[in-house]
């Protein structure tokens, strides 16, 4: 399991907290890695924002400790608790912005206060964040002016403006439209690779979170059920987990069209639910990737990218009787039953024909292609094939069809702009 | 056997004076722990006026306690004044002492009433605006907020406002005072009759430095008592029991202005005293 061999940064040991005679959290043990994205799932009022507010010191145990890095949090002095709300932030679930300040002052609010930098840095930190949750526009307007979605990438600026080193999100993308959904947690995944923090979600995107999570943890009841890598979470077919899963989950991403991953396992359980009678079956893996720096196309222009293609892939394979399903960030991972290996070579390199003239037409309604970035860029499209047989489970035919992999489409563009 | 309803017995009648004075006591101990509670919120306040990065939040409080309530401060003062020339002139006239109105006006306004009422104004302004402000932010996790930005929301929301009326409120009561005075020359001196030179000599000559040191004291002190009490009301208003959200502010509210407008009396009495 990953993670395990480490030390955990934060831990729950027996934590239980009451509220009145609702014993919300019942001895909970629970560990966060550094680095590490966790993603807290659990039906509604099941204490995960409770949980989440033990870790910030919003509330204290009734009984049992939190540690960080192996000293309860009970215990700081007060020197070292204001140097842990430094290294801390969180994202409030009904964002908790200030009405009576401007965005650009919300986002500021924490620099202002709390550091010592000039009033020039502060303007040029908080207008990077602003920039790229995409409120340029909009950080003169009050809180009331903004839409639900506005909102809550402004409360996600002012919790990263600090870069702090932990980074608590509750429920960051109710409210968002489906493709901003995908471009915060996209967000989320890249500043974490850029700023290596470490991040506790608690979201009901189910499957869309678990894309960006290291780690999954189900509350339930106020006891923790799972805990472990959503791959673990997916073998382990606890009823409780069952339930769970397929009160949230659809059968459809609703970002790309594509199925979702519990829709994808079901599908690719029935291929081989017989073992004698399983068909030869292939896989193919495409990975998309972008050749331009991060800042110069938007994550929404990205998201769209990804969205074009994976409706292509659908639409592509599924005559064919094939299925697909995004495995991560810019992948997707196509499974083809009754097809030998050289006949999805074939199908794979007609896909990536079909893809260069129908893609780009397709892509002429995402605005800032059709604009132009003002840079040409790339993106390329890696496949890979590999047979499949009945032991194979998902991961090992990623690594086999990864292992093969080679650029089999690339779409070019001149930055000057679609259509123009 | 005078008292109680016929039927009810010693031990019964015993039985609800034991429950009755139970019931003021714990009132009274609920009153002395929320007053205990008021002073360490005070004390933790004090400590945060005392830095840079409250300034430019000082002055914009200062601007909402004191500023703002200029005019209806003025307005109150002027008609308090008009009221007190015209009912001091009536009964002073019966002593043959109309001479000693500019004394009767100018010293009630600068010992009592200018502060009283300067304090009950701001309370019912400014003081209600802080509690209802402070419960909305308290309820919609702002404070909640602050407090995991690092920022500690006593210095940050209850320290400009404790500074603000602490400095706004001996301002006010200085207009108040010298618009009351203007106040009883216009009933006293321009409707009655009464003598212009004598009505400002005794003005001049009665009230001395004690008299608005006094004055200013007071101020202070209703100045504190208001901000507290108001801020101390919204900043919890979410313990309330009564009720929750919305409501918890409307009642926290309340509280705050009545229990304000009540300590001000009480405080005054306890100030007058030791200033007499």
């Amino acid at each position: 399991m990953k993670g395990m061999a480490k030390n955990p940064l934060i831990e729950f040991r027996n934590v239980t907290k009451r509220f009145g005679e609702k014993t919300v959290l019942d001895r909970v043990n629970l560990k966060i890695y550094e680095n590490e994205i966790t993603t807290i799932i659990g039906k509604s009022g099941t204490g995960k924002t409770v949980l989440l507010k033990h870790i910030i010191g919003l509330l204290q145990p009734d009984e049992g400790v939190i540690l960080f890095v192996g000293k309860p949090l009970a215990e700081m002095t007060r020197g070292g608790w204001r140097e842990y709300k430094r290294h801390i932030s969180y994202l409030f679930q009904h964002n908790a912005l200030f009405d009576s300040m401007t965005l650009f002052e919300n986002v500021a609010l924490p620099l202002v206060q709390t550091t010592s930098l000039s009033k020039e840095e502060i303007e040029a930190k908080v207008m990077s964040r602003i920039e790229q949750t995409e409120l340029t526009d909009d950080k003169d307007k009050y809180p009331a002016e903004l839409s639900g979605g506005m909102q809550k990438r402004a409360a996600l600026a002012r919790a990263l403006v600090t870069d702090p080193g932990i980074v608590l999100f509750d429920e960051p993308t109710t409210g968002q439209d489906p493709i901003r959904k995908n471009v915060i947690l996209s967000m989320i995944a890249q500043y974490r690779r850029r700023f290596g923090f470490t991040a506790v979600l608690i979201s009901h995107d189910i499957p869309d979170v678990f894309f960006i999570s290291d780690r999954v943890v189900l509350l339930w009841e106020g006891t923790v059920g799972f805990e472990g890598t959503y791959e673990e979470l997916t073998r382990l077919r606890h009823p409780m987990l069952v339930e769970f899963l397929n009160s949230l989950e659809g059968l459809q991403d609703e970002m790309t069209g594509l199925l979702s991953k519990e829709g994808f396992r079901s599908c690719y359980a029935s291929v081989f639910s017989d073992e004698a009678l399983a068909p030869e079956t292939s896989a193919i893996l495409f990975t998309v990737e972008f050749d331009l720096p991060e800042e110069t196309l938007r994550p929404e222009a990205r998201a769209e990218v990804m969205k074009t293609i994976g409706e292509h892939t659908a639409h592509h394979f599924r005559p064919l009787g094939g299925f697909s399903a995004r495995r991560v960030l810019g992948e997707i991972l196509t499974i083809l039953p009754h097809t030998k290996i050289r006949e999805a070579e074939q199908l794979m390199d007609n896909y990536a024909g079909e893809l260069k003239e129908q893609a780009v037409i397709a892509l002429e309604n995402v605005e800032e292609l059709k604009r132009g970035t003002g840079h040409p860029f790339e993106v390329r499209i890696k496949g890979g094939a590999s047979e499949v047989s009945f032991k194979d489970d998902i991961d090992q035919i990623a690594g086999k069809t990864g292992a093969s992999q080679r650029v089999v489409a690339t779409l070019t563009f001149d930055g000057r702009g679609i259509g123009q | 056997m005078g008292i109680g309803r016929p039927g009810i017995g010693l031990g019964e009648r015993r039985s609800l004076v034991l429950r009755f004075f139970a019931a003021v006591g714990r009132r009274v101990l609920v009153m002395l722990g929320d007053f205990g509670a008021i002073f360490i919120f005070f004390v933790i306040s004090l400590g945060g006026i005392f830095s840079r990065k409250q300034l430019t939040e000082m002055a914009w409080q200062l601007y909402y306690v004191s500023a703002t309530s200029t005019g209806i401060v003025i307005l109150v003062g002027l008609f308090t004044g008009m009221v007190l020339g015209l009912q001091l002139f009536y009964t002073l006239v019966q002593f043959g002492s109309a001479n000693v109105l500019g004394t009767a006006v100018a010293l009630s306004l600068v010992r009592e009433l200018g502060p009283v009422l300067t304090a009950v104004m701001v309370a019912a302004r400014a003081g209600s605006g802080m509690a209802a402000e402070i419960g909305i932010l308290r309820i919609s996790e702002q404070i909640d907020a602050l407090d995991t930005m690092g920022i500690d929301p006593v210095r940050y929301l209850v320290s400009p406002r404790l500074a603000a009326s602490v400095i706004g409120m001996p301002i006010l009561t200085a207009f108040f005072d010298l618009v009351g005075i203007i106040g009883g020359y216009l009933t006293g001196v321009l409707l009655l009759g009464a003598d212009a030179g004598a009505y400002f000599y005794r003005v001049q000559s009665s009230v001395t430095f004690e008299d608005v040191r006094g004055g200013f004291i007071k101020a202070i002190v209703f100045g504190v008592t208001v901000s507290m009490i108001c801020c101390f009301e919204g900043y919890f208003c979410h313990m309330r029991t009564e009720s929750s959200g919305a409501k918890n502010v409307g009642l926290a509210t309340r509280a705050a202005v009545v229990l304000s407008c009540t300590m001000i009396l009480v405080s005054d009495y306890v100030v007058t005293s030791f200033l007499t």
